[in-house]
């Protein structure tokens, strides 16, 4: 293959353009675009907030007074459930994955996020989701239970509406959207960087999202698992949670707030990644212990999984159990501690500039350091005891929450939006927003904290009619009220600086890192040829290298055959090593999201039966996605500009896409490993157990049987990747032979429970693990016949061989599920029948 | 000015009295956590000041802390300060609430009650008290005497909580979960459930009352009929 001739700027302009573009209109439906994607996030969550804003005046206006006939206590209910459901799952968390999809690309010198239709596919997730949610509201039959659904009150024998169900399906769709960036901002950062980009040069950003984006990995799973299992009980019965058969609602909370807590990090990272990006800029000078911050990000990371019973000092867990929980509490102080300390000293050694973006600065660090100190005391136990579930919580996870997201947002926003439209916002207008958000916020939850410890707990409509109370309660009102006209101000702001602001031109804060070397509004292909970098990321010099850049003087600076290129590196050494050909616009991501929105749907008007067809669906359609991928003849090293050469990414070690593979899988593991926990917790903690002898028998034959099938999936998976051509289909048929008979065996073995599964806990668990394994059998067959179908369509040969890794390690990880299956039931059935096996 | 400190400093006291105020401790054990609570606010108070002031003159004081290297700052911010403040703090906590525990009290009488809670009401049984009824949204315990109540509850969880009295403990099904009370007088203390527990939440109030030994014995002995 021959180096297209380096064309002029313009020219190059036109055709990355033609290439990377867009359709407009109904065109705009098949956008894969990360800055598409991006802005539609980040818009769509700005209008959840709004939307969240306005529930939060519906309660500050109903606790404006004691007794106030506003809202009944049934609607009260409602509104503050989906406040907290709209803020956390709907705002906060697509927030800050639309800010991460935006810039991440654009700061570590790529065109794209490694993976554009998923993007689009977790988009259309959490906007069909976030609707299923809204609509619930339209039509009065919003979740009311409290943001943390705590069960029995949302078993369905106390909440027997749909109210539930909407918040346990239309969250997990949401959450669709959390895991797959999950998973595409941990691949994109560690493969997708321009070349030269080692770790260590790593723009300070892409270090907190790598943290983040591993947190979510690992953090969703728990609360998808806990959401999947309690929708399970409501809709077939299955006591996981019931007290009464052996359930125990305690596991919902250790499944909720293993999630619920490192949320709060996975919130507050990203938001301190984007001070630790702009704070230095404003200083003139670069983030100072960038090696400390990097080591307190990643053990806040880990510290932050080891927090969740601080939610639970109340339930009656031994005073010394909760005492090592306190102390790790108290520890991921330390790690905040350095980055604001890192802050300081950068400004200590720097020149500041003042600006709005430091202004909300201030704003953060006043009302985040206050936060995370009333949260120090609420790690203290006997103080919790006092303070839990009392408007003290409620102002704490205020101040943390806006002061550690909203506030440097607002920052961020006044700090980035000149890269989005190109314009400056007006700077009288923005200084006034904020201070009426400032003052107002503080007046608003400032005072709650005395209304906590007066004695007023949370989610009451009604409170005593006493002098202090009634007073603090107004002032709250009343700070509201001033804080939200300062937010109206901010939106106000930001629609005349999209309009009427004044042209910002390349770089305006004299920042030092890549997504400032490009044009204002960004071009579609973000650079017309990629940087070699050779400094850390945030230490360039984005004026000079821009026109170099736009000038086709980088990588990849051309088109060829019209294919959307980019490159991808040595995870640490950032050395250039495969050429990533990107797929085009399509309207299969939203096609896809609609199946899976009926998937949801289905489920919530109880058409039980109809429901795994969706499922099929969904399947069929992302085997549709493949038909894009891969090629049906070897590709020689291709030229990737600067004299160098790499292979096309589906014949190299390591895609992209085996990363991705790998990483759901890790995710997956979470999930299964969740659920074994719940098992074993049950026989630990739950009443009612052991379980009351019963007539269910093990079928020792069908176990043995299935461990057959298991170990026959390992090995025809081992020999379709070392079979030469004509070996390879033989191989694939017996590998999805069998899982298939993997998945009968685990189907039969789950039908031989019924109906125990809704007798006791212990059977409904042994139940939800058979199903997981047959369940990954299932998906085991469709791999394997995908296998076939690719080799079949000439997409595989000795180097062309990624589909078939790909499969490997569902293969590998189905059959070591299924094993652990079998052994884990055979224990669990010792234990929890007191004994010998049942 | 004058009258806006007037006005405040009222404000806030007035504000820590009252009847559900954990700010107006009752008893040994919610005087405890009070204590606690003045303890981390003051040094909280510090804490926030410093850092606030730090950031200002960093901001609007070029040249201010550039004589000390930024290892030094991180070094002294972010580990000197916090880690013997944490420490302390933690341990000190661990301490009273290894106090205020069931069970740690030296080992003297205890009077026990068990507070069963349901869509929307507390019935409080007497354990101490064979063949005496349950009583319904009012609990008397004795004064001066450590109370252990025991929370359950017969549907969903809800919280057992008397601010003035000490802290709170969950009532969930199928778990009986112990904290301990106590007030030092006689008197009448508000109680409410602290875990939302469905549309009757905010009227799930309950009443403490506390009786000096011999009128508590009197009232336990005839059933606690008025």
């Amino acid at each position: 293959m021959t180096t297209p001739a380096k064309p002029d700027p313009v020219a190059l302009h036109k055709a990355l353009s033609e290439a990377w573009g867009t359709k407009p209109g109904l065109g705009q439906l098949a956008a894969v675009n990360h800055t598409s994607i991006g802005k539609r996030f980040m818009v769509t969550a700005a209008v959840f907030f709004v939307i969240g804003g306005l529930l939060a005046m519906l309660i500050r206006t109903q606790l404006a007074t004691s007794r106030s006939p506003f809202m009944e206590e049934g609607t009260y209910a409602q509104v503050f459930t989906m406040h907290g459901t709209i803020m956390m799952f709907l705002f906060a968390i697509p927030m800050l994955e639309g800010a991460a999809i935006y810039l991440l690309p654009k700061m570590l010198g790529a065109r794209d996020l490694a993976f554009p239709r998923l993007t689009a596919y977790g988009y259309w997730c959490y906007l069909f989701g976030g609707t299923m949610l809204l609509m619930a509201l339209l039509f009065g039959v919003a979740p009311d239970s409290g943001w943390f659904m705590y069960t029995p009150l949302s078993s369905s024998t106390y909440s027997p509406g749909i109210n539930a169900d909407v918040w346990l399906l239309g969250v997990t769709f949401v959450e669709i959207s959390a895991l797959s960036a999950a998973v595409e901002i941990i691949v994109s950062i560690l493969r997708l960087r321009a070349p030269g980009m080692s770790l260590e040069r790593m723009p300070i950003f892409a270090w907190y999202m790598l943290v983040v984006a591993g947190m979510m990995l690992v953090g969703f799973p728990p609360l998808i698992l806990g959401s999947i299992l309690l929708e399970a009980e409501r809709a077939f019965d299955l006591p996981f949670f019931d007290p009464t058969r052996g359930g125990d609602p305690l596991l919902w909370q250790h499944l909720f707030w293993l999630f619920g807590h490192p949320e709060v990090y996975i919130i507050f990272l990203p938001a301190a990644g984007m001070v630790s990006t702009f704070l230095p800029v404003f200083a003139g000078r670069p983030l100072a212990g960038y090696r400390a911050v990097v080591v307190s990000v990643i053990s806040m990371g880990f510290i932050s999984f080891g927090l969740w019973v601080h939610h639970m000092y109340t339930v009656g867990i031994p005073h010394l159990a909760l005492g090592i929980f306190s102390a790790a509490s108290a520890l991921v102080t330390i790690p905040t501690a350095i980055q604001i300390f890192a802050w300081l000293a950068t400004l200590a050694h720097g020149r500041p500039r003042l600006s709005i973006p430091m202004l909300y600065v201030f704003g953060f660090l006043f009302v985040f350091i206050l936060g995370g100190l009333t949260g120090v005391m609420l790690a203290m136990v006997p103080f919790d005891w006092q303070a839990h579930d009392t408007h003290f919580v409620v102002a704490h996870l205020h101040y943390v929450l806006v002061g550690g997201f909203v506030f440097p947002l607002l920052a961020a926003a006044y700090y980035w939006l000149p890269h989005l439209t190109g314009r400056f916002p007006l700077p009288q207008l923005s200084k006034a927003a904020f201070w009426l958000i400032f003052i107002g916020f503080n007046v608003t939850f400032f005072i709650m904290h005395l209304t906590g410890l007066r004695g007023m707990p949370r989610r009451v409509h009604v409170y005593p009619q006493e002098p202090g109370m009634e007073l603090f309660n107004l002032v709250s009102s009343l700070g509201s009220f001033v804080m939200t006209i300062g937010f109206a101000l901010v939106l106000v702001d930001f629609v005349l600086q999209a309009r009427f602001g004044r042209h910002a031109g390349r770089n305006p804060w004299k920042a030092g890192t890549l997504e400032w070397a490009m044009p204002t509004p960004p071009p579609s292909y973000n650079f017309a040829s990629l940087p070699a970098i050779d400094a850390r990321a945030d230490q360039l010099d984005p004026d000079a290298l821009g026109p170099q850049l736009a000038a086709g003087k980088g990588y990849l600076g051309f088109v060829r055959h019209g294919q959307m290129e980019t490159l991808a590196v040595d995870p640490v050494s950032g050395r250039l090593e495969q050429i990533i050909v990107l797929p085009r616009s399509t309207f299969l991501p939203l096609l896809t999201a609609l199946v899976t929105g009926v998937f949801f749907l289905l489920m919530l008007a109880k058409l039980y039966a109809l429901a795994p067809l969706a499922l099929l669906g969904v399947a069929g359609m992302f085997l549709l996605w493949t038909r894009a991928t891969g090629a049906r003849e070897d590709l020689p090293a291709l030229d990737a500009g600067r004299g160098e050469q790499a292979p096309v990414h589906f014949q190299s070690r390591g895609a992209p896409s085996e990363w991705a593979m790998v990483l759901t899988l890790t995710a997956n593991a979470t999930l299964y490993a969740s659920l074994l926990f719940g098992g074993l917790f049950l026989w630990v903690s739950a009443p009612g157990w052991p379980a009351e002898p019963t007539p269910f028998k093990t079928n020792v034959l069908l176990q043995v049987l299935a461990l057959g099938a298991l170990a026959g999936t390992l090995l025809a998976s081992r020999r379709s990747l070392r079979a030469g051509a004509e070996g390879r289909i033989g191989w694939l048929a017996v590998l999805a032979a069998s899982h298939l008979a993997a998945a009968v065996l685990f189907g039969l073995m789950a039908l031989e429970l019924v109906p125990f599964n809704t007798q006791h806990a212990l059977f409904a668990v042994i139940f939800a693990v058979y199903f997981y394994a047959g369940f990954h059998s299932l998906l085991g067959v469709l791999f394997a016949l995908y296998g076939v179908w690719r080799v079949l369509s000439g997409h595989v040969s000795a180097v062309r061989d990624l589909d078939l890794r790909i499969g490997a390690r569902l293969h590998t990880y189905a059959a070591c599920a299924g094993i652990l299956a079998v052994v884990f039931v055979w224990q669990l059935l010792m234990l929890g029948s007191g004994g010998a096996p049942a | 000015m004058f009258h806006a400190v007037t006005a405040g400093a009222l404000m806030v006291l007035g504000g820590c009295s009252g009847s559900y105020s954990a700010l107006d401790p009752a008893g040994p054990h919610a005087q405890t956590i009070a204590q606690l609570w003045w303890v981390m606010l003051g040094g909280a108070a510090v804490l926030f000041v410093l850092v606030m002031v730090l950031f200002v003159l960093t901001l609007f004081r070029p040249g201010f802390g550039s004589g000390v290297s930024p290892r030094v700052w991180i070094v002294a911010g972010g580990l000197l300060m916090p880690i013997p403040v944490l420490v302390a703090l933690t341990f000190y906590a661990l301490f009273q609430g290894e106090r205020l525990l069931p069970g740690r009290d030296d080992g003297g009488p205890v009077y026990r009650i068990e507070a069963h809670a349901r869509q929307w009401q507390w019935e409080f049984r007497y354990l101490d008290e064979p063949g005496t009824p349950s009583t319904l949204d009012v609990l008397h315990i004795p004064a001066g005497l450590p109370v252990e109540v025991v929370a359950t509850s017969a549907d969903v969880i809800h919280s057992f909580w008397v601010p003035r009295l000490g802290g709170k403990i969950d009532a969930t099904p199928g778990h009986a979960a112990r904290i301990r009370i106590e007030a030092d007088q006689a008197g009448q203390y508000g109680g409410v459930c602290a875990e939302y527990c469905g549309t009757g939440h905010s009227g799930m109030r309950f009443r403490v009352e506390a009786h000096e030994g011999a009128d508590f014995r009197a009232l336990a002995d005839r059933g606690f009929a008025p």
